[in-house]
């Protein structure tokens, strides 16, 4: 039997001083598990009692002005404090040396300061909750937001210096897999992972500060009253919608880049299979990063942008659907011939290639223009960026928590209760967001907080949905929780993995490595190699 | 034009509806076969090639050019298809025919009024021709909405201080939801209107019997007298004659030249933007003399004044705008 080892990150230095002045990447990763899980759980909140409100139309428990507030909460906070940081600020922080055989990240004291920063922009974020919080949407439209008497400003602030936390990461990720790779990496021995981060970091660097110039210039306009965006002062509200969505739209695969590095580590382990298309997945990684920064018109098609704007914006939209498509293929035929384990993590990374699927086709009904005059602003919009949000990046980033949770911590989760979970996730996740798509496509606009009566079968089916999609998150928070203490001792290499964190210990020595390991074979070289486990199959 | 509508889609009942169908209905089915290929085949290989033992080394093979060629080409193929199809449509639903009946529709929180060029006023009820093509000239008098009618599968935002514009031609008389789809606040949901499409001869009657005499003038009659009243006439002539300021007559829809050498085409939003901020664009000629009526003049006079420049034009030239 398996013992967990007697030193190792978690107990090595103690006390909770060592635990907020920490350098060590791996803690600095857990700190953003704790503060981003808070964070999800608020907005999941702040969901169930949007759905449970629009279980029959007119008032059921709130009123309109708490129901937009509420909707902006849901959306600012999962966009801002859970979603973009989620992936790389705390699995990346926890995988990415390791999976480099690095020690650490380049620059570690800009790393907890970034965690700080995160911690400084939720802060204004929650005090503009309560000081009546804003009710403009996530996306801060103007003229609305320059008139709306609540809280905006706090809640831009709070988004302006998430962003530097943002960048922070993506600055110091961009650096170490630049710098720290061990002896023998070449660039492409790196594990896709790897690949999506660096993507991922390039968008943050680029992208996120004409988001905090935006929001600047928003702020600057409701105090100094100098017009920008507000045509009462002169201003230009659709330049704001320009500015939001040219950071707003990369910002979309700043969440889903990473999550595809993730599935491709999930399906090649899984299947125990050499990945198919390794460039081809890489490439396209970058390929997604640059065309992202030149289609944030499709946000604007009726918005009276001219029709020659319309035209490229669409055109390109199309062509940053290839690339993902192409990934989608190559994860499929990676399963070919493998031998495939259907353990937790892999159950999620089937249930993204279900769902960010259909997010993606669903994508192509909103990229062609005719087409999307009718759909745009409706619940098929709601429905399409949850299946690309959730299905897509959060079922990513839950299989890389229950892949790397034995590394994280030594221990095993209850596999029955995972997959008991995971069930209900999917269940409830495609009952709540399949009947939106139909929603929207019959006409209901999004943002309603009453609606017309032809309307409630499908509202009411999509908010019992969203009980069962509940139910699943809470089961998870149980057995994850419990794992912590009663879990079984997972060894270090329990799934069968080649890349570098599956040779160290779990929980890793504060160190990460006795000796830096040096690059031998591929990072998925399943037909040379047969990897060593510490689990037996059950 | 097909009225039945299916499960995704409500009946269309516009000229365009039926191609937005079309196109909506001709991408749900490459992407359900599309789906299915990824669904079946993973499916599949999950049950063929599931872990029964400890695995060893498994089949290495890592690319296949054929295969990659083929799932790049034949979705770009297809995507190429799809973008042509819709930009096409979408044309069709900028370009207004130039036979429309013009209403005006001003979106305010939390109701639509529309003004007809017959001089009758509504709130929140669109009364159209069948068969006839409508246009919509468009804007705010606070926040930004936007202009939906699922039926129709037009939509398009409505602006503060900017004219947006869009039409459409009913196919079958009924009542429609008009729905405010841009986030405007408190009434949001509440911002719903309808649009009633009648035969012609009942439109007509509509008309007859809802002007009122008294208050009811026409947009360009109202602008005629604000004209006098608003103290154009001092600069402005309507024939043609030479005065301090550019003669109105024959100016919509003209290209113009201004002082810094470059030319402006005569719309609404030039009109608006002449009498709100005259001296943003000043015309070639002319001194930068003429004030602002900003604050002074109401949308709805701005509005009235646009129709009547407009009018000036008409009884001279065919309307081809
Ligand atoms: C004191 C004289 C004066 C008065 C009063 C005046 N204007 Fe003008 N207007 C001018 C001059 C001079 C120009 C040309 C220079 C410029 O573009 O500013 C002009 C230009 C315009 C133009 C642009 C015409 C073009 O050919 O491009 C419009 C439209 C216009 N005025 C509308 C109005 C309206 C409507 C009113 C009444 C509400 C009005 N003006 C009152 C002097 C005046
Ligand atoms: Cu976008
Ligand atoms: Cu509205």
């Amino acid at each position: 039997m398996n013992e967990l080892p007697t030193k190792s990150y978690l107990n090595d230095p103690k006390g909770l001083k060592s635990w907020l002045l920490t350098l060590d990447h791996k803690r600095i990763g857990l700190l953003y598990l704790f503060s981003i899980m808070a964070a999800f759980a608020l907005g999941g909140i702040f969901a169930m009692l949007i759905r449970l409100e629009l279980l029959s139309p007119g008032k059921d428990f709130m009123e309109a002005d708490t129901y937009n507030q509420l909707f902006t909460l849901h959306g600012a906070i999962m966009i801002f404090l859970f979603i973009i940081p989620s992936i790389p600020a705390i699995l990346g922080n926890f995988a990415l040396p390791l999976m480099i055989g690095a020690k650490d990240v380049a620059f570690p004291r800009l790393n907890l300061a970034s965690w700080y920063i995160y911690i400084l922009g939720s802060a204004f974020a929650v005090y503009s909750m309560v000081a009546g919080a804003a009710d403009t949407g996530w996306t801060f439209y103007t003229p609305y937001s320059t008139e709306t008497t609540t809280s905006v400003i706090s809640m831009t602030l709070g988004a302006f210096i998430l962003g530097f936390s943002s960048i922070f990461t993506g600055l110091n990720f961009i650096v170490t897999i630049h710098k720290l790779r061990s002896p023998g990496m070449s660039w492409f021995k790196m594990p896709l992972f790897v690949w999506g981060l660096y993507a991922t970091a390039i968008i943050q660097v680029l992208a996120t500060p004409v988001l905090g110039i935006t929001l600047l210039l928003l702020i600057i306009e409701r105090v100094a009253g100098i017009g920008i965006f507000d045509p009462a002062m002169g201003g230009d509200p659709v330049l704001y919608q320009h500015f939001f969505w040219f950071y707003s739209h990369p910002a979309v695969y700043i969440m889903i880049l990473p999550g595809m590095g993730i599935i491709s580590e999930l399906i090649s382990v899984f299947s125990n299979k050499k990945i198919f298309g390794y460039k081809a997945i890489a490439f396209s990684s970058l390929g997604i990063a640059f065309v992202s920064f030149l289609v944030w018109g499709h946000h604007m098609f009726v918005s009276g942008q001219s029709e020659l704007a319309a035209m490229i914006f669409s055109f390109l939209t199309f062509f940053v659907g290839i690339p993902s498509g192409i990934k989608v293929f190559n994860w499929v035929t990676t399963m070919y011939r493998g031998s495939i384990s259907l353990k937790t993590p892999m159950l999620y990374a089937l249930s993204f290639l279900f769902l960010f699927t259909i997010g993606g086709l669903t994508g192509i009904f909103l990229g062609a223009l005719s087409v999307d005059v009718h759909l745009h602003d409706t619940y098929f919009i709601v429905a399409h960026f949850h299946y690309v949000m959730m299905g897509g990046t959060v079922m990513a980033f839950l299989g890389g928590v229950h892949y790397w949770w034995p590394k994280i911590w030594g221990r095993m989760y209850s596999e029955l209760w995972a997959r008991i979970s995971v069930a209900l996730i999917f269940v409830g996740f495609n009952v709540t967001f399949f009947s939106q798509f139909i929603l929207g496509s019959q006409g209901m606009p999004r943002r309603y907080y009453n609606y017309l009566d032809q309307y409630q079968p499908l509202h009411a089916f999509s908010t019992y949905g969203s009980w069962i999609l509940g139910l699943g998150f809470v089961i998870m928070a149980v057995y994850l929780v419990h794992s912590l203490f009663k879990g079984r001792v997972a060894g270090s290499n329990p799934w069968g993995a080649l890349t570098f964190e599956w040779t160290t210990a779990s929980p890793p020595p504060h160190e990460n490595f006795a000796t830096i390991p040096e690059t031998t074979h591929g990072p998925y070289d399943f037909d040379k190699i047969v990897p060593k486990r510490t689990l037996t199959e059950d | 034009m097909d009225t039945t509508g299916t499960i995704f889609l409500p009946p269309g009942q516009s000229t365009i509806s039926g191609e937005v169908d079309a196109l909506f209905n001709f991408i749900l089915f490459a992407s359900i076969l599309l789906f299915l290929l990824v669904v079946i085949l993973s499916g599949y290989f999950v049950f063929r090639y599931r872990r029964r033992t400890v695995p060893g080394t498994t089949y290495g093979k890592d690319h296949n050019v054929k295969l990659e060629i083929a799932w790049t080409v034949i979705p770009t193929i297809l995507i190429i298809i799809v973008f042509i199809w819709g930009f096409r449509t979408f044309l069709k639903m900028r370009v207004v025919p130039k036979d429309a009946i013009e209403i005006k529709v001003t979106g305010q929180k939390w109701f639509w009024s529309f003004d007809y060029p017959e001089g009758v006023n509504t709130v929140n009820e669109l009364v159209v021709p069948v068969d006839k093509p409508v246009k919509l000239l468009m804007s705010s008098k606070d926040v930004i909405h936007s202009f939906f009618v699922p039926n129709f599968r037009i939509k398009m935002d409505v602006l503060p201080n900017r004219y947006s514009i869009t039409w459409f031609e009913a196919t079958s008389a009924g009542e429609y939801n008009l729905f405010c789809t841009e986030f405007c606040g408190t009434g949001h949901s509440e911002m719903i209107g309808r649009v009633k499409v009648v035969s012609e001869k009942e439109y007509g009657e509509w008309l007859e019997a809802t002007a009122i005499p008294a208050e009811g003038i026409s947009p360009v009659e109202y602008g005629a007298r604000l004209y006098q009243s608003k103290a154009c006439i001092t600069c402005h002539s309507v024939d043609g004659s030479l005065n301090t300021g550019p003669t109105f007559y024959k100016k919509f829809g003209e290209q113009e030249m201004m002082a810094d050498g470059s030319s402006v085409k005569v719309d609404e939003n030039y009109l608006r933007e002449s009498i709100l901020n005259p001296n943003a664009r000043v015309v070639a000629g002319y001194a930068p003399v003429m004030p602002t009526y900003q604050g002074i003049l109401k949308d709805r006079e701005i509005d009235a004044l646009i129709a009547f420049i407009k009018s000036l034009k008409e009884d001279t030239t065919a309307n081809d705008e």
